[in-house]
């Protein structure tokens, strides 16, 4: 039977197994190919989506546990004042090299300010270590969530 | 039209306006008597549109924008005026004039391009403007180019670029061409945003992986896990009984699964039971390798250097110093796993993919498809991560030879493990070097033998030659460091059942660590504080000195640290860029080392775009840290014994070093960027070590050798 989803505000079904990780669903059932594939065992982050706001890895979260939350994906993260802060710091601060792990990251941290507005270098340690991003660019990933940080006061 | 200098062309575009071919090559120049073949066009449109075709990659190095760079600035456009294509697959156009084939690679674009670029947009330049005082019948030097247009400012007449350009295109090619001085320059050197990064912070940029031709299909596939070997027997009929699988695809050596999406793709691998006929490589192990390697040294090989007499040198010296020195198979793990999409038809051939050689994709793939070349069309894509592993073209084969038995197009994914096993990997050397030193512990004489494999003699065959290749010596030879007597010699020795390939930072990531190591080890054997001992060899190296200094005194070398946090330092000229990093690291009794900071001088001549060579430097020495502390393959059985990260693990954001860049200012033309940061940090993390500790690492990676 069809899962029934709510994808960035919109209703969306899927005709797969129970237990097939939201990373296919997205990427290869519905096309959005902006939540990526990095390792299929939530070591990179790289797939990183929100449920009801929270960062998951999409490649280990089955369909099934998807159905009925709000699900947020890099496409839209844009829509939310947090998201657009982040994107727009890692613009300014010029985040991505190769850009592959950037939507995980943008997830992680927009959802890292959501919950905390000001974060320390530790809270910045603990909810993007699991993001592993090849390029290195966490030295500019910190500074970019402190820039988004102090922008949103500002705002 | 040809000019007589042969290094442009200028013609009429199609559709209208003005076609400048050029040679992206700092030697550019046809041989006399041959014709003229331009590698990369610029366009200017009738509509004022300026399409830059080039035959660079863009995989996170900033390429995209640094190159348009050199263009709008001869021009006198905004960087945002100039579109940026893709070239295609053409090896005879577009062969990288450092490399002669056409790829992205050995951080040489910039170098390659600097002075084409520039002559290209100049010559543009002058032709718009010639075009504009012809029109107008007012001399050419009292015209302009400016924004775009050019202007004519005592009659305060003005003609856009695209109004222009037909009219440009029938000029005759300058004689003489004025390059703008550096003091004029309005966008060189200065941090220009980065024209890539918009799309890759909404979800918006398409990688190879994204490709989805209609009606595409999902495989992921399993190669013999023992390199070599074969498809013995396969069971398909569970994975057939998964729910969207569609296809099971068997080839000599791999099996593939074909389906509606990678969920069930895997769940039918997974399903499937694959016996292996393992073949000769079954028993090995990385150990034999190694005790190969070492083997192997004590063996002549092939003179890459020598200056002077080293055995005599080395007879009367009053010290003498020996060690032997190890670096492991490296696997690259981009963050996008190998992937490639492939649409197999009998009359053609279309190929998704990002890789860094577009030529060499595109004849492979007509090879596996049994096509001639110009029936096949390769689509090239943003790159997530190259770091050599996207010059290679083995997954564009595998794609095309699964896609042969499936009807409709079919995007290859490889799984991590299969990226991680299936790799092809930076050689593990054994190095066997010695020095003697003289009654004040200055070297007298330096003796380096090193064995190991030659990826140039695979990928480049006409690069290796009497036994040597420039890169699996670079590093090892034209030390900064002033040595009257030095002998180094290369032997080749090609590992059994593991390919090799190159790695971010290529030779260097392996000498560097090795020579860097050993003048520190000299310092030590001198008893002389190890930047001072370096800056006494450096005095017919001004720019290696300049570099050393200014990281020295950045990092506060010499002020006291806490017991068990040491600094080491690290010199390279590699790439054609000078480099000195200080690396200050914190070792705990379980041998856990944290690096807390790496202070970076860098000299690589002309600065294009000083963000990008920040950002390039941060990059490599967080590739390099997590390299040197405990990157490692290792075969077992012939399997390669690592997976995924959690057993090749990546450096993370709890552990990345505070990382401070300083760029000396220098007019000489621009080094490479992409790979210096790598190679130069790994023995600047050990001599640290060393400094802590008195533990000297010479064998990497460092894993728990800092233990007390």
């Amino acid at each position: 039977m069809p899962h029934t989803l709510t994808i960035n505000g919109k209703a969306r079904s899927a005709d797969v197994d129970d237990d097939t990780p939201m990373l296919w669903v997205l990427r290869d059932v519905l096309g959005m190919t902006g939540t990526k594939f990095g390792c299929g065992l939530g070591l990179c982050g790289a797939c990183t989506i929100h449920l009801d706001g929270k960062p998951v890895r999409s490649c280990i979260t089955p369909v099934a546990a998807a159905a009925g939350k709000r699900i947020t994906t890099i496409e839209a993260v844009g829509a939310t004042a947090t998201g657009r802060k982040i994107q727009q710091a890692w613009i300014d601060l010029e985040v991505p090299q190769c850009g592959y792990c950037q939507s995980g990251q943008i997830m992680s941290a927009t959802a890292l300010l959501a919950a905390k507005p000001n974060p320390t270098d530790s809270d910045i340690d603990a909810a993007m270590s699991g993001n592993v991003c090849r390029c290195g660019t966490y030295v500019r990933i910190r500074e970019g969530i402190k820039h988004a940080a102090n922008a949103k006061k500002g705002a | 039209m040809i000019s007589r200098r042969q290094f442009l062309s200028t013609s009429a575009a199609l559709g209208g306006g003005l076609l400048i071919g050029f040679r992206t090559s700092a030697a550019a120049e046809s041989p006399s008597g041959a014709p003229f073949a331009p590698n990369a066009f610029i366009r200017i449109g009738s509509d004022g549109q300026i399409v830059l075709t080039m035959p660079y990659v863009e995989m996170g190095q900033g390429t995209y924008t640094s190159i348009p760079m050199l263009i709008a600035e001869e021009l006198e456009v905004d960087l945002k005026q100039v579109r940026l294509e893709h070239a295609p697959p053409d090896e005879k156009l577009y062969a990288n004039p450092l490399l002669g084939v056409q790829a992205t690679g050995n951080s040489n674009a910039i170098r390659g391009s600097w002075k084409p670029l520039r002559e290209a947009g100049a010559t543009a330049r002058t032709l718009l403007v010639s075009a504009a005082a012809k029109r107008w019948n007012v001399d050419p030097a009292s015209c302009r180019a400016q924004s775009g247009e050019v202007r004519h400012a005592p009659t305060g007449r003005r003609l856009k670029y695209g109004e222009l350009a037909a009219d440009a295109a029938r000029m005759p090619v300058p004689e003489k061409l004025v390059l703008k001085s550096p003091a004029d320059f309005k966008l060189i050197g200065t941090s220009a945003k980065r024209l890539d990064t918009p799309s890759k912070v909404n979800g918006s940029a398409v990688y190879g992986i994204d490709a989805r031709p209609p009606g595409v299909k999902i495989a992921t596939l399993a190669q013999s896990p023992v390199f070599g070997g074969r498809v013995k027997s396969v069971d398909d009929a569970k994975a057939k009984a998964v729910k969207g699988v569609r296809q099971v695809v068997r080839l000599d050596d791999a099996v593939a699964v074909v389906a509606d999406h990678m969920g069930a793709a895997k769940k039918g691998m997974a399903a499937l039971v694959i016996e292996w006929d393992e073949g000769a490589h079954a028993k090995l192990d990385t150990q034999q390798i190694a005790d190969g390697l070492e083997k192997a040294t004590l063996n002549p090989g092939a003179v890459a250097q020598n200056i002077g007499d080293t055995e005599k040198a080395m007879a009367s010296a009053v010290t003498k110093v020996e060690a032997t020195y190890q670096v492991p198979f490296l696997a690259h793990a981009t963050m996008e796993p190998m992937n490639c999409t492939a649409h197999v038809r009998k009359d053609g051939c279309e190929i998704w993919v990002g890789n860094q050689a577009l030529g060499r994709a595109q004849a492979v793939a007509a090879k596996a498809a049994g096509l001639p070349l110009d029936k096949v069309v390769v689509h090239n894509h943003l790159i997530g991560g190259g770091f050599g592993r996207r010059l290679e073209v083995d997954g564009v084969i595998r794609a095309v030879q699964i896609a042969m038995q499936v009807d409709g197009p079919v995007k290859v994914v490889w799984t991590r493990e299969e990226d991680i096993q299936h790799d092809m990997y930076r050689p593990s050397f054994f190095d066997r070097i010695s020095a003697g030193l003289d009654a004040k512990g200055m070297p007298v004489a330096w003796n380096n033998r090193f064995a190991g494999s030659s990826v140039i003699a695979r990928w480049l065959p006409p690069g290796f030659n009497n036994g040597l290749d420039p890169d699996t010596t670079e590093g090892a030879i034209d030390l900064v460091y002033a040595l009257p007597n030095m002998h180094v010699e290369y032997v080749r020795a090609e590992p059994p059942g593991i390919p090799t390939a190159f790695w971010r930072s290529v030779g260097p990531s392996h000498n560097v660590f090795v020579t860097e190591s050993f003048i520190d080890e000299l310092a030590a054997a001198a008893k002389r504080d190890p930047v001072a001992y370096r800056r006494a060899l450096l005095d017919k190296a001004p720019r290696a000195k300049a570099v050393l200094e200014l990281a020295a005194q950045k990092a506060g070398w010499g002020k006291p640290l806490p017991q068990g946090v040491g600094r080491g330092v690290s010199v390279q000229h590699a790439f054609a860029t000078y480099m000195a990093q200080v690396a200050e690291v914190e070792v705990s009794k379980d041998g856990t080392v944290r690096v807390r900071r790496v202070v970076c001088a860098v000299d690589c001549g002309t600065v294009v775009n000083p963000d990008t060579v920040r950002a390039q430097i941060q990059s490599g020495i967080i590739f390099g840290l997590t390299a040197a502390l405990r990157g490692e393959i290792t075969l077992k059985g012939g399997r390669v014994e690592q997976s995924n990260f959690h057993d090749y693990q990546m450096l993370r954001m709890n552990e990345a070093p505070a990382i401070e860049v300083h760029i000396v200012k220098s007019g000489e033309a621009p080094g490479g960027m992409g790979e210096t940061g790598t190679s130069a940090i790994s023995p600047a993390l050990t001599n640290a070590i060393f400094a802590a500790t008195g533990k000297r690492i010479r064998k990497l990676p460092v894993a728990n050798q800092a233990a007390v």
